[in-house]
């Protein structure tokens, strides 16, 4: 993909990217990798103390508890963005807080939260899944094509 | 000791996502978008339930687990009413995480101003 972006690209401009490209600070990956790792970690951890919490109270199964503690860490994450700890969070820990799912509800909500001077139907309504919405978009295209693949399988095997 | 599989599993998936972040030097968004569909992926093999069962919410608090849901839906559905529970089924799972997403996000629209 960036091949082809540099094609176009006249030689000049070449030139440049291959000077910015030298003179951009290396990427400290051993301290990014500790932090994503444990803050990942430690936020998977927080969800298995929720699921568990739901199995012994709440009568949940170890197969239907996942859904509420979805929906508890998403409320968490919701209500730490908007008091804009989340986001100080992340950018220490990087992927450590945008992969699990409290980062997907981080996306949506700091979304609501920043156009919502633009209203609600066109800001908040409108912006929510600007972030999200390529997770959803590719995740249900491809979980519809291995769908249909393995029905076809099963179907004629 | 689920907990400590729930910690490295999890860890370790958010280290895959770093990895893709700094070294592959992709965008946020194709970050989580690759890791979605991959979680797809490894559903359509039957890869990711052996791994849920194993580390629990170290595999389901990630966003791969997210693809997987969505995978399980349209399956679930599609045992019942065949090619066409494929649509219907996709969002079965996910809806727990969709609906609540898009309700606090609002909540949260309504009540914090931007920061920063």
């Amino acid at each position: 993909m960036a091949d082809q972006k540099k094609k176009k690209l006249t030689p000049v401009q070449q030139e440049y990217q291959q000077l910015a490209k030298r003179h951009e600070p290396p990427r400290p990956l051993l301290r990014n990798f500790t932090r994503a790792f444990f803050t990942g970690g430690i936020i998977c951890l927080i969800g298995q103390g929720i699921q568990e919490m739901f199995i012994r109270y709440f009568d949940f199964t170890e197969k239907t508890a996942g859904n509420p503690t979805t929906a508890v860490l998403i409320f968490l994450s919701a209500l730490l963005t908007g008091l804009g700890v989340y986001d100080r969070i992340a950018q220490w820990a990087g992927a450590g807080t945008s992969v699990p799912v409290t980062g997907f509800a981080n996306s949506i909500a700091s979304a609501a939260i920043d156009h919502r001077s633009e209203g609600f139907v066109l800001g908040v309504g409108g912006n929510m899944f600007k972030l999200a919405g390529s997770v959803i978009v590719f995740g249900v295209f491809s979980a519809f094509v291995i769908g249909i693949v393995k029905t076809l399988i099963k179907m004629g095997g | 000791m689920t907990f400590l599989w729930a910690f490295l599993v999890g860890g370790t998936i958010c280290l895959i996502g770093q990895f893709l972040l700094d070294v592959v030097k992709l965008t946020p968004a194709h970050t989580m978008s690759s890791l979605v569909v991959a979680g797809a992926l490894l559903d359509g093999f039957g890869l990711y339930e052996p791994l849920v069962k194993f580390a629990g919410a170290g595999a389901t608090v990630p966003i791969t687990s997210f693809g997987n849901a969505l995978v399980h839906g349209a399956m679930q559905e599609a045992e019942k009413h065949g090619i066409v529970g494929v649509i219907t089924g996709i969002f079965e799972v996910t809806s727990a995480g969709i609906s609540a997403a898009i309700v606090f996000g609002f909540f949260a629209a309504v009540l914090f101003k931007p920061k920063g």
